[in-house]
């Protein structure tokens, strides 16, 4: 399947790499809009087709991309989103635009993957949603809470103007696809150095007398299928239970393919974008098979 | 010289009573302060709007009927309130404002100040009065910290705060980091001081940061408030009496607030044992204090090491969540 990358900076390299290692995903542009972007250069260097002109200058060519990941911003995306659906590409935003289904792969990815537009909703989410689910799909939640921490470096400008926006919808992602009933998510950037990796704190609240061998089961189980995309996320020892609640500690290393091994919670999202790109390849190949 | 006195029993007391304040405990304490006549106090759960969660401590009282009782008892008093981006978000600066708050108070970690912009913003737009917390202050160097003051107060903050948080400064260093964000900020915004008792130097401190140019100085009635507690306000007000500073507080009455109301109020003294010397001399967060020692009960292992560990983490407020981490890995450590 033939991949745009719209966006160039370091979240648009990050994806490269990851894309091009995929054996059903092909990248063949980026666009972005700075001439002297190290980005495009970059891309250039590794063959592909780039440019400083943007959207404009993407779907002005003759072959057009079936996907189009979208690093850029919320405003930008959703400035783009009416256009690729127009040309009939789908996209992958990896901004908090929220124009499409949010999307958390092990959770609703098979839901989705013929969805035109798919959102990723934040990296707090991609990085706890799942644990939620994991608690939810076995026991009732009637209210989540995650606590995410990140390198203060890794926190570009843009979450740093919005970060209401990442707390906002992360809790509504806790909710809409973690299943529990009532969801708080809290952000805090930590300035140590060297650089702390990501880390995430899930609390679950569950029934005082919810048997706590299943969720440990099941808690196991979603961290290996996460592990599957994101190879440095990891369970930091066991879930704790403590009357009425379950807290599970997590870690999210970078796969440092360009970002640096801390900026997990960046790294995640080039995952997961990437793993929403081969789901939607993979159904689309199963489509064919099937009208064929 | 004139100082602008703001009472956080309400707000940092919130931790040393594990957020269960009542209705009634802040009508009393507000009526007390409002007579002897502080001009702010300070009324939120202690990790500010929204931070009642499991992280920080789920509140007895929903925080905002505490600011709206309060804004009611209050006859000349203003009514502050702490928000932390990152913990609460913009609506609840809306909320608080219509519950009767006129003062909203910003918090960022000292390197982080670009996160509070947005709510600057917002607090200006409708008519609140606002100041900006620098937490952790000890961490920087006075330079560092003044251009962090600028980026507060170029976003609509009339006055940065140098906040104490682990109560580790020290006198020189905190007229040399007041004066550093004085000379910056100039006529653009005030400094001010939150200072905490954890190295026994909060008072001390104080009139180090009055001398060197805060204008806003915070204290709690009894020093209720995290680790050590905050600067006992009943003791700076007989200091700045003596030393011929200007505050407006009735020393006397608020003697007998900090004795007859507020302490009654508190589950215990605010005490500068172990436990919070050790936050003072590592650099700890003060209110990891009364999370610190239930993870300690909960593993079995020394309350104290879980703090100079989080010292050497270099945890910043708001993850109070890697103590229990911690507490964990202590316990992992000891089986071994």
């Amino acid at each position: 399947m033939k991949a745009a990358i719209v966006g160039s900076g370091n979240i648009g390299t990050d994806l490269l790499h990851k894309l091009r290692r995929s054996p059903v995903l092909e990248p063949r542009w980026m666009v972005g809009i700075d001439p002297a972007s190290e980005g495009l250069r970059r891309a250039a260097s590794l063959g592909l087709e780039v440019s400083a002109g943007g959207t404009e200058w993407l779907l002005r060519q003759d072959e057009l991309p079936d996907v189009v990941f979208e690093a850029t911003s919320a405003a930008v995306h959703r400035a783009n989103a009416p256009r690729y659906a127009e040309a009939g590409i789908r996209a992958i935003d990896l901004t908090p635009a929220a124009v499409g289904p949010y999307v958390v792969p092990p959770v609703n990815l098979g839901e989705h993957a013929d969805a035109p537009n798919i959102n990723l909703i934040t990296c707090g989410g991609q990085a706890t949603i799942p644990i939620v689910h994991a608690v939810s799909r076995v026991v009732p939640v009637s209210y989540a809470e995650v606590v995410a921490s990140v390198a203060s470096v890794s926190a570009g400008p843009g979450t740093r103007a919005n970060i209401d926006e990442f707390t906002r919808t992360t809790s509504r992602g806790i909710e809409a696809i973690g299943g529990a009933r009532r969801g708080k998510a809290i952000i805090v950037l930590n300035p140590a150095d060297p650089p702390v990796v990501m880390r995430d704190t899930i609390f679950c609240a569950i029934p005082p007398d919810a048997d706590p061998d299943p969720v440990t089961d099941s808690i196991a189980r979603m961290e290996a299928e996460v592990r599957s995309y994101v190879p440095g996320f990891r369970l930091l020892g066991e879930p704790q239970f403590d009357p009425g609640r379950v807290a599970i500690f997590v870690e999210v290393a970078g796969a440092g393919d360009f970002l640096p091994a801390y900026a997990g919670n960046l790294d995640i999202m080039t995952a997961a974008a990437t793993r929403v790109g081969e789901g939607i390849a993979d159904a689309a190949a199963a489509d064919r098979h099937v009208t064929a | 010289m004139q100082l602008r006195l703001t009472d956080t029993s309400l707000r940092d007391g919130s931790h040393h009573k594990r957020h269960q304040f009542t209705v009634d405990d802040v009508r009393s304490v507000v009526a007390a302060l409002d007579d002897a006549g502080v001009p702010v106090i300070e009324v939120a759960h202690g990790d500010g709007l929204g931070g009642s969660s499991f992280t920080y401590g789920f509140s007895l009282t929903p925080e905002q009927e505490l600011i709206k009782a309060a804004a009611e008892t209050a006859r000349r008093a203003r009514i502050a309130v702490l928000m932390l981006p990152g913990v609460g978000v913009k609506d609840d600066i809306l909320v608080s404002r219509d519950n009767g708050a006129s003062i909203v108070r910003i918090a960022a970690h000292c390197t982080e100040a670009d996160v509070s912009v947005q709510h600057f913003e917002l607090a200006r737009a409708h008519g609140l009065e606002t100041v900006g917390f620098l937490m952790m202050a000890h961490s920087q160097p006075p330079e560092a910290l003044a251009k962090q003051a600028r980026i507060m107060a170029d976003a609509g903050c009339q006055c940065v705060y140098v906040v104490d948080s682990a109560g580790a400064l020290v006198l020189e260093q905190v007229s040399d980091r007041v004066a550093a964000l004085v000379a910056e900020l100039g006529d653009d915004a005030q400094v001010g001081f939150h200072g905490h008792e954890n190295l026994g130097l909060s008072v001390a401190n104080s009139v180090a940061a009055a001398r060197a140019g805060a204008a806003q100085i915070d204290g709690s009635a009894r020093g209720f408030g995290a680790g050590a507690g905050n600067t006992p306000l009943e003791a700076f007000v007989g200091v700045c009496d003596k030393l011929g500073f200007s505050t407006g507080v009735d020393f006397f009455k608020i003697v007998d607030a900090a004795e007859d109301v507020v302490r009654p109020v508190m589950p215990e003294e605010c005490l500068l044992d172990r436990m919070a010397l050790v936050m003072g001399y590592a650099g700890v967060y003060s209110s990891f204090l009364k999370h610190a020692y239930a993870q300690a009960e909960r593993y079995g292992v020394s309350g104290a090491r879980i703090l100079v560990r989080a010292g050497e983490r270099k945890l910043v407020g708001g993850q109070e969540d890697q103590l229990i981490d911690i507490a964990l890995e202590l316990s992992r450590e000891e089986a071994r």
